[in-house]
């Protein structure tokens, strides 16, 4: 690890302030953050530190939707998101209990790993990304591996979830990361279905939309049996194939559609 | 009534308390005074030639202490190697030099190519990244077919191929084998690999070196399990110090599993650099740095072919083998594939003929070497694969075929070379079939199929070989050490014994099981016995704990010591008690008079020994200490039956382990509980190298599985409750306590039975032409296999 310098702001504006400079780094839990820095394969200058800013605190409803802050851990949200089963189960899921109890809603959206949880889970829900500056929806958000709308020293704030009539997240897990091989998380919204895959796509978190399209007509797990997905934009990797990647998404999908409530 | 002390007990391990309760003393726990960092610069690329290292900016940064390059190193010995093979043709081995720090080359990822020592480890870190090197470079060859084709890109230079040696076992049977091929019946043939392995103990490597200026004394703290051998190899191939000024300390040590026993460059840097700065020098190794230093395990890649007759008997045994050597030949690397593996080729069978061919290859890939059970995995994993596919080719029952072809008579003399001594291989199935349920398989396969998934059932057989020896035996098969262990007794005025042996402790828990077998010899209670162990300068000699040697040959030395303390402390009973020395008995504590209410305790003969007023001076010396050296007549051989029974999810492909069940006959049993853990850790790295683990490296030679985010360790959901019995037991015949060995057995008879019980959970789905799946069995890999 290099030197860094260390702030922990209680505000978001004052973090949005801290972070002004060329070098700063938001730090979250630190759980994707800290073990780069380790490896010294990030070497920001300084590191705000989000877990002193209380308005990013708090899981919230309010009417049909569900408001994690941006600072909420993992674990917080297995706990207290029990308006939304499927996403509580997921974040409690996520990692291991080390994981969880450090690792961020808002650091996790914002590294936006093609392998991790929250990106599926967000775009099923038609989750809004509300930052210090603006609210993003979560089909504009995701770009493509590690990379969101998210400017430099944005701050993602909250996360606002539509909670769904039904919901559930299967997640197959890469043996030795136990991160996602492959993650569907499919929500049934009162306007259709939502179908999101991590792990599978080298663009990243992508919605399955003939799935979607199949599931709207028909929410069962038959309505999606015949349908296939182009192995070629699948990553291919020592855990398994392009193929087996796009064999799984429909395996997970339907799992997940047959388990949804 | 199970003992509650003593030989057969299962009190908890002592150790236990100091290692849970965090108090534990590890090489990184020790902080030499005024210690410097030391952070190796290490090759990023396979292979390429080193045309410069040029450190004057980095030797100018803060904190730096010295920088050393392979320059430092000159007129210092290389990196040894303890095993020649002599290969089919009469002729040595290639042994290539291994340098401390890549002299002119590097040949893989991960070689330490320059050492920065500095005031803080991050110092030193900060300038090995200002150190500039100028690296060409070289295409790389990690595939041990394509290192040995015509043209391969060499690894040495200076050899003439890669070809380390080609070896033939036994080769004078090489005819008689393949003429038994074409008389044969059937023949079954079967391809695999035996994939590569990291051990990952959890502790990883450390060494701090430290130099005496005043004494001219060396110093080196190391995580070994076999501090001695180090001692010697160090001191008298790399750094020319002579034993009596060098000492080599091992205290706990967390895991080793084979990958610490081999001497390796950063402990001879550290000793070297240690003197050179005059400061201890200390080096921790990253997890990171483990995966691409420490030696690895496996590698092999096999065509194994069983001929039998008409009547199902097997008549010969052929083996084809590639086994990965790395760019450089590890410590006893050379033996791994060879005796090691191909003096198992027999298993538990009568097998008549058996032809072992190796060919050891080096490739731009990290050095490979022993990993718990070092080729005794790999000759059952082929050996009982090839059973597997025989019996379905031929419709027979797999357990009937092997019972058929068991081994009943002992000793037995394989064509392999060696004898066993005892053994009982139909009463270990039967308890095998027994402890499984095997009768029950059926009506568990078919809640299986009604829940959607696939079941299957796979069994095996093992015979391993511990304790390697004797010793004139593995000189002559080209072991460059001996292969005997030491004990020292030390008893005190008071009673209480030291023991200072030459077996390292570093998980197996002899701090708890040795005291167990002298209390029960003296019949005094086991919190009397102190066990020392793992520094060169407390133990005589000690060739130290891998091979499952510790208590067949260390226990054994201990024994031999504990007998002559005995017949000491009988002549001064005889004449504190006035009586001949024939006539006195020890039991429970006391020595007695035959035949006479006379007695004296223990602590009076002790007391004795060391204030002797009332003595026989002119017979014997006063004080109690005695050494054994104890070099085994053969190796142990235990044996053992395994079944495991899987799922498979036929929509993703996983595998999960619903039932494993192992019948083990390890001889007698001085601690069942430490050995049900020996067996349980065996197992389950066993069914990590089966379903989860593999080392990979891509074409370029860069390690893809370099961290724990794609090297898939066993966790403890990924195993089942074991069934484990170890109460067939046919003791060893030629040590003393009549012991075999239980440290590898688990890794050595687990892997069979889980790729046999893939393979018949997918044969049961119709899937005929699915005869055998490499290891790891993926996921990705089964699904692969089921949509063939
Ligand atoms: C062993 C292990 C297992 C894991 N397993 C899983 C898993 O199964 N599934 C899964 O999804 N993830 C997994 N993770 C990742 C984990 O969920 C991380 O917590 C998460 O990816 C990052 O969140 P963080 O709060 O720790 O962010 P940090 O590590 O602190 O930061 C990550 C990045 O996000 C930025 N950032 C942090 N917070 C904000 C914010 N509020 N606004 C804007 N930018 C921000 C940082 O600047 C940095 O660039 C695992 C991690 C580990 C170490």
């Amino acid at each position: 690890m290099y030197n860094f310098e260390f702030e922990k702001p209680s505000t978001v504006a004052d973090a949005v302030a801290a972070l002004a400079g060329d070098e700063a780094q938001a730090l979250g839990g630190g759980q994707t953050l800290i073990p780069t820095m380790k490896q010294r394969l990030a070497s920001p200058s300084k590191l705000v530190s989000l877990s002193g800013i209380t308005e990013m605190q708090g899981v919230q409803r309010e009417g049909a939707s569900l408001t994690i802050g941006g600072a909420v851990s993992h674990a917080d949200v297995a706990a207290q998101a029990t308006d939304y089963p499927a996403l509580a189960e997921m974040a409690g899921h996520i990692g291991d209990p080390a994981v969880r109890n450090r690792g961020t809603i808002g650091g996790s959206l914002a590294n936006n790993d093609p392998s991790a949880d929250y990106p599926a889970a967000a775009l099923a829900s038609a989750a809004t990304v509300v930052t210090n500056a603006r609210e993003i929806a979560a089909d504009d958000y995701f770009q493509g591996m590690f990379d969101t709308a998210l400017e430099d020293g944005e701050i993602i704030t909250g996360v606002k979830f539509l909670v769904p009539q039904a919901a559930n997240y299967q997640k197959f897990v890469q043996p030795a990361s136990r991160f996602a091989l492959v993650g569907v998380f499919v929500a049934k919204h009162a306007d259709g279905v939502r179908v999101a895959v991590t792990g599978a796509s080298e663009e990243g978190v992508f919605r399955w939309s003939e799935a979607e399209a199949a599931l709207d007509a028909d929410f069962s797990a038959d309505a999606i049996a015949g349908l296939t997905l182009d192995p070629s934009g699948m990553i291919g990797d020592l855990h398994g194939t392009k193929e087996y990647r796009a064999h799984l998404v429909g395996v997970m999908t339907k799992r997940a559609v047959a388990a949804a409530d | 009534m199970p003992k509650d002390s003593g030989i057969g007990a299962s009190p908890k391990r002592r150790e236990d308390v100091r290692f849970l309760t965090g108090n534990g003393n590890y090489t990184d726990d020790i902080n030499a005074h005024g210690q410097a960092y030391v952070h190796f610069l290490r090759s990023d690329i396979a292979h390429g030639t080193l045309n410069s290292v040029d450190t004057t900016a980095a030797a100018a940064m803060p904190g730096v202490v010295r920088i050393f390059t392979a320059a430092d190193f000159e007129g210092v010995g290389g990196v040894p190697c303890g095993w020649e093979i002599t290969d089919r043709h009469g002729n040595a081995m290639q042994e290539p030099k291994h340098p401390v720090l890549a002299e002119g080359k590097v040949r893989h990822v991960g070689e330490p190519i320059a050492a920065v020592i500095a005031e803080s480890l991050e110092q030193a870190r900060d300038a090995a990244e200002a150190i500039e090197l100028d690296i060409e470079e070289l295409p790389a060859v990690v595939d041990m077919k394509a290192a040995v084709a015509e043209g391969s890109v060499k690894v040495h230079d200076d050899l003439t191929s890669n070809l380390c040696y080609d070896w033939g076992f036994v080769e004078e049977n090489r005819e008689a084998v393949n003429q038994a091929f074409q008389d044969a019946a059937h023949v079954t043939s079967l391809e695999l690999v035996n994939n590569r392995l990291v051990a990952n103990p959890m502790e990883p490597r450390v060494a701090i070196g430290e130099y005496n200026r005043s004494t001219d004394d060396s110093k080196l703290y190391t995580t070994s399990q076999n501090p001695h051998v180090i001692r010697l190899l160090m001191g008298a191939f790399v750094l020319g110090i002579p034993e009596h000024k060098l000492q080599v300390v091992s205290p706990d040590v967390g895991g080793g599993f084979g990958t610490k026993i081999f001497h390796y460059a950063e402990e001879a840097f550290c000793t070297f650099a240690a003197k050179a700065c005059n400061r201890p020098v200390k080096w921790t190794s990253s997890r990171s740095e483990a995966f691409m230093s420490d030696a690895h395990g496996r590698d092999h890649v096999t065509k194994i072919e069983l001929a039998l007759d008409a009547d199902n008997n097997f008549t010969a045994l052929r083996t084809d083998t590639y086994a990965n050597m790395g760019a450089y030949l590890s410590t006893f690397a050379p033996s791994v594939p060879t005796w090691l593996h191909g003096t198992l080729m027999a298993g538990n069978y009568k097998t008549p003929l058996i032809y072992v061919n190796v060919k050891a290859v080096f490739t731009n890939t990290v050095p490979v070497d022993a990993y718990r059970g070092a080729g005794r995995p790999e000759a059952t994993f082929q050996l009982e694969r090839v059973v597997d596919k025989a019996a379905r080719e031929l419709g027979v029952d797999p357990i009937a075929l092997r019972r058929q072809n068991f081994i009943t008579e002992f000793p037995y003399a394989t064509p392999v070379a060696v004898e066993y001594d005892t053994g009982d291989y139909h009463a270990t199935m039967d308890k095998l079939t027994e402890i499984a349920d095997l009768s029950g398989f059926d009506a568990r396969r078919k809640a299986s199929v009604a829940n959607g998934k696939l079941r299957g059932l796979g069994v095996n057989c093992y015979i391993e070989a511990c304790g390697i020896a004797p010793s004139n035996l593995v000189g002559q098969l080209g072991a460059r050490a001996g292969l005997y262990e030491s004990a020292t007794v030390r008893v005190n005025a008071t009673g209480g014994l030291v023991v200072m042996t030459g077996s390292h402790s570093h998980g197996q828990g002899h701090e708890t099981s040795f005291p167990q077998v002298i209390a029960d010899m003296i019949g005094i209670d086991e919190g009397m016995i102190e066990i020392v162990h793992g520094d060169t300068s407390k133990v005589p000699m000690g060739m130290g704990t891998y091979g499952s040697r510790s208590l067949a040959v260390g226990g054994s030395a201990m024994v031999r010591a504990t007998e002559k303390i005995i017949a000491k402390a009988k002549k001064i009973a005889a004449h504190l008690m006035e009586a001949a020395d024939a006539d006195i008995e020890l039991k429970d504590g006391e020595f007695s008079v035959a035949g006479t209410d006379k007695s004296v305790a223990w602590g009076d003969v002790t007391l004795a020994a060391y204030v002797p007023h009332n003595y026989p001076l002119e017979d014997i010396e006063p004080g109690l200490e005695e050494t054994a050296f104890y070099d085994p007549a053969n190796f142990t051989y235990p044996s053992g039956a395994y079944a495991c029974e899987v799922e498979v999810d036929p929509d993703t492909g996983k595998v999960s382990i619903e039932r494993f069940s192992a019948a083990d006959d390890f001889g007698n049993i001085v601690n069942p509980m430490i050995v049900d853990g020996q067996v349980h850790g065996g197992i389950g790295q066993g069914i990590g190298q089966a379903l989860l683990e593999g080392c990979v490296y891509d074409e370029d030679g860069q390690l893809l599985s370099a961290s724990f985010m794609d090297y898939a360790m066993p966790r403890a959901d990924d195993v089942p409750f074991y069934s484990v019995d170890h109460s067939c037991q046919t003791p060893c015949t030629h040590n003393p306590l009549g012991v075999k060995g239980c440290g590898e057995a688990g890794a050595i008879g687990s892997p069979p039975s889980v790729v046999n019980a893939v393979v018949d959970a997918l044969q049961s789905a119709g899937k005929t032409d699915v005869t055998h799946i490499d290891m790891p069995l993926s996921p990705g890999r089964i699904w692969a296999a089921l949509n063939s």
